[in-house]
């Protein structure tokens, strides 16, 4: 399941589709904004997308990532707009009948997300000022 | 032809607008619209070089070709995540 969504991201739903009886194991990740990068202080992060194309680069995505390993549910939800500390901008939940397949779907997943798909992603500084984030830059999710 | 090239995230804001429209001639190819868009909005520039074009949704290489009724976007480097 793909999905953009200007709303906070429901975990608990991705997590409740991901455990279906065939699976053995469920891996949830979330990517959240992170209040310091660097030392310098993030008051939020807002994020756009190319709409369109970036739902046909997930869809993209989950088909590769279930040509390659054995999944039973496979959900990537990105938000958009401003996303507040310690909310989650994107959710990745893949399940899988034994667990090397979720973790490495998952890993691989939200990895190959950050690479290819049309999304971008805006610091706000807590000291005034905004910035476009370059990819080989500051970043104030997850690494 | 006519085409309309869509801009996001850092090119919007540098173009100070969401399109551009650049006219090229038939047969053009991605690099030349590249070039194109270039000289409609010098702002972009620098941004340019070190983007990605997509045609119809699809990501592509400068020597793929155009036609008039093609929806293109200049894609920044992605920060999704």
């Amino acid at each position: 399941m793909i999905q953009l969504t200007d709303n906070p991201i429901d975990a608990p739903a991705l997590l409740q589709s991901a455990q279906q009886p065939e699976a053995g194991a469920v891996v949830l990740f979330l990517g959240i904004t992170r209040q310091f990068t660097k030392g310098r202080e993030t008051a939020s992060l807002s994020y756009e997308a190319y709409r369109e194309m970036a739902v046909k680069e997930l869809e993209r995505l989950e088909q590769q990532a279930r040509e390659r390993w054995l999944l039973v549910d496979c959900s990537i939800v990105h938000r958009l707009g401003e996303v507040p500390l310690a909310e989650a901008s994107v959710a990745i939940a893949v399940s899988s009948p034994h667990r090397a397949d979720a973790f490495e779907a998952g890993r691989w997943l939200i990895d190959a997300l950050k690479e290819s798909v049309p999304i971008w992603k805006q610091e706000h500084w807590a000291d005034g000022g905004a910035d476009w984030v370059h990819p080989n830059g500051r970043d104030a999710t997850h690494e | 032809m006519k085409l309309t090239v869509k801009l996001f995230a850092a090119a919007r804001e540098l173009a100070g607008c969401g399109e551009i429209g650049i006219e090229l001639p038939t047969g053009a190819t991605v690099g030349e619209l590249r070039a194109g868009l270039v000289v409609a909005a010098p702002s972009l520039a620098a941004l340019a070089q070190s983007s990605m074009v997509a045609v119809n949704e699809e990501y592509a290489i400068d020597a793929t070709l155009l036609r008039e009724s093609d929806v293109a976007a200049l894609i920044p480097p992605v920060s999704g995540g």
